[in-house]
């Protein structure tokens, strides 16, 4: 019986971490479901975005405030994290405070934990009153209703449940608190206990203990249905972020082959393929649904973190239009979403009568953005909502011819005499002589 | 004005410094031809050897391929690389930042690749190289703020040309609250200078023009005439047109030395 304890800890461990596992790979074969595109030039640039970007934050600080409280929450959950190290340890083998040995330093290290487990209670704090009594207005557009809003805020009691258990942990922790090193939160939470039977102080300490390394697995597990999932997918997708100018829209290249041909006078038309090439014509242009897009819009839909940033300098979403970049890339994931559990559940996808285009983002969204890079430039985990955009309105202008009205005008135009306006060509020189 | 074109050179056995893209709203556009004739009377002044296309000018098909219709892009893409390639070209200076952007970004990929330059950029060489002088006295002290195109700006991270050139007239250069990186796009991108505008609560260059006039500017500069058109609606939009001007760079400079 005495071993109860460890094997309960390595089974709830396993069943944890397993979990994990199974959900990280459905991410990754979702992603996968994405068209092909090549992201792996220029490796030294790409290991520098990660490094700036995701690891070191630079986009964050353009805003100040919420930027630094973000650095301070995103250092303490990494660097706190090295105790759950000892905690599995001590779990596993029913030893306590394994690390101990290491004397001052491990004074140190606690010590340290201590004080960024209250910088990250403080900050977490802070983040609620931003949301729910400041009411930040990007925190408050109407995608962020219902479960998008609970997840924001289910996260910030967990972290502030989980810091507190920690000092909790420390603070009845006597024969720690005894050594009067590394307790420089705790010890003043520790004369709450004084008074309390050792008893009653020790299963205060083990509770505390046991709750919170179990809500930490409980956490990673509700990592893949949160828009917390960035804390793991920020990596990869600052690693595989366009590296191009922003203006540089990419040249679709079946287009390009198909415009040579007609531009060709040597070429014969109704000539069969060379061999090779006859799959690589496309089954459509543009994406009506999340497989046309590649795999790293998909993997950018589940990296968002929802924080609206983007939305916040949208032109189109300031001006009170249906468009908001942000809800782009969460309507993207929860197609994807649904188009993996269809998977799931038929082994296969089976036809659902549904697609991103209508049924999730509406062609007036689309037909509403200036295509002005504020959202891409705003992101700070390089997420390109207008990538998305884009391949849309690819899919509606060139499969639907399914543009307004006034741009199939400004298009036929274009065609017959050069110009978006009815212009005569010939005319084209007019204005030397006009003044 | 004297306006050669590339035509004309060629049967001369001669080939100019740069080509000057007018573009279609330079052409057609009554308001933006004047911007137009600026900047030909800043290339006389500076002595540059220039010419245009003429009628043998076509849309960049920028604004098809921002509208979704790649094929109707590439199709004009194809066709200008042949009459330029067909020309020579080695330079191509334009004042329209949307065919700025698609020359030098889209286009290699095509196969036209040339060096390109935004007007303001252009002029700024001039400058520095001491091909035209600046007499900063005409506008001094003017109350100037300048609204960065997107195309220009945030797409092809020019941000200091246009000041530049701003600051050398000796005016009172302002900056708008949202600039550089952060501007706020002036509603006519990505083809909705060809549209009406979806479904709002106010219209997008009326909101760029009050952060213009919140710097309590006596001139709106930009260097697009896309943008020219969105503010100067917004100017009216907002009935300050009689104390508020909208100007391109080009014009500025023409203005200010008389030319
Ligand atoms: S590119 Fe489109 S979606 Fe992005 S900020 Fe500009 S208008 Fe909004
Ligand atoms: S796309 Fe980027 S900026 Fe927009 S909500 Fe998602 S993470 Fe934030």
């Amino acid at each position: 019986m005495q071993y109860l304890p460890n094997i309960l800890f390595a089974i709830i461990l396993i069943v944890g971490i397993g979990f994990f596992v199974r959900n990280i790979r459905k991410i990754i074969r979702n992603i996968k479901l994405g068209k092909d595109i090549d992201r792996t030039d220029n490796k030294s640039e790409r290991w520098r975005n990660m490094a700036n970007i995701a690891l070191g934050q630079s986009k964050m600080v353009r805003r100040p405030v919420s930027g630094i409280l973000h650095i301070i929450v995103y250092l303490g959950f990494i660097i706190i994290n090295i105790e759950v190290l000892e905690i599995i340890i001590d779990g596993l083998f029913g030893t306590h405070r394994v690390l101990s040995f290491l004397g001052g330093f491990y004074s140190f290290l606690i010590g340290s934990f201590e004080v960024l487990a209250l910088l990250v209670l403080v900050s977490v704090i802070i983040f609620w009153i931003r949301r729910m009594i400041m009411r930040i207005p990007r925190f408050w557009n109407k995608e962020m209703k219902g479960f998008p809003k609970n997840d924001a805020l289910y996260i910030l009691y967990f972290e502030m449940v989980l810091m507190s258990l920690f000092l909790i942990m420390n603070a009845a922790d006597i024969h720690f608190q005894e050594l009067n090193a590394g307790n420089p939160v705790s010890q003043f939470l520790a004369p709450l206990f004084e008074g309390m039977s050792v008893t009653t102080v020790h299963l205060i300490e083990r509770s505390a203990w046991w709750i919170h390394i179990v809500g930490v697995l409980i956490f990673l597990n509700y990592l893949y249905y949160s828009k917390h999932l960035h804390i793991l997918l920020a990596f990869p997708n600052t690693f595989y972020a366009n590296l191009e100018t922003m203006g540089k829209f990419p040249n679709d290249k079946n287009v390009t082959k198909e415009v040579k041909l007609m531009m060709d006078p040597n070429v014969d038309p109704y000539a069969a393929p060379p061999e090779g090439e006859e799959d690589s014509v496309p089954e459509k242009f543009g994406a009506s649904d999340v497989t046309d897009l590649n795999w790293v819009q998909l993997m950018n839909a589940y990296t968002c973190t929802e924080c609206g940033r983007c939305t916040s300098v949208c032109p189109a979403n300031l001006t009170g239009k249906e468009l908001s970049p942000r809800n782009i890339m969460m309507k993207t994931r929860d197609r994807l979403e649904e188009v993996g559990k269809n998977i799931d559940k038929n082994g296969k996808f089976k036809d659902d009568n549904k697609q991103l285009l209508n049924d999730y983002i509406t062609p007036e969204e689309l037909w509403a953005c200036t295509t002005c890079n504020a959202c891409v430039e705003e992101c700070p985990i390089s997420i390109d909502p207008l990538s998305i955009i884009m391949e849309m309105r690819k899919y509606l202008v060139m499969e639907q011819s399914a543009a307004p009205q006034e741009l199939n005008m400004m298009m036929t135009n274009i065609e017959n005499n050069g110009a978006p306006w009815q212009y005569n060509q010939m005319d084209r020189l007019n204005w030397k002589d006009e003044e | 004005m004297n306006v050669p074109t590339m035509a004309e050179m060629m049967a001369q056995g001669k080939q100019p410094e740069i080509l000057f893209w007018v573009g279609a709203s330079g052409s057609y556009d009554d308001r933006a031809k004047k911007i137009t004739r600026a900047f030909v009377k800043i290339l006389h002044k500076a002595n540059v050897d220039f010419a245009v296309l003429g009628t043998e000018e076509s849309s960049t098909g920028d604004v098809a391929k921002r509208a979704g219709n790649e094929f109707l892009f590439q199709m004009q893409a194809m066709m200008n690389i042949e009459v330029l390639n067909g020309y020579e070209v080695k330079t191509i200076v334009t004042a329209d930042p949307h065919s700025f952007n698609t020359f030098k970004n889209e286009y290699p990929e095509l196969g036209g690749k040339y060096e390109v330059y935004h007007h303001t950029q252009f002029i700024k060489k001039l400058i520095d190289d001491g091909r035209l002088s600046i007499d900063d006295t005409v506008l001094k002290d003017r109350r100037v703020t300048y609204h960065d195109p997107c195309y220009l700006g945030r797409a092809n991270g020019e941000y200091e040309s246009p000041r530049d050139i701003i600051r050398k007239m000796g005016v009172n250069l302002l900056e708008m609250k949202r600039n550089k990186s952060t501007a706020l796009c002036c509603g006519a991108g990505g083809a909705q200078m060809f549209k009406d505008a979806e479904k709002g609560d106010k219209e997008i260059n009326v909101l760029r023009t009050e952060d213009a006039l919140k710097t309590k500017p006596q001139i709106i500069a930009t260097g697009c005439p896309y943008c020219n058109t969105m503010m100067t609606d917004g100017i009216k939009a907002t009935n300050n047109e009689a104390t508020v001007e909208v100007l391109d760079i080009a014009e500025l400079i023409a203005n200010s030395q008389n030319l």
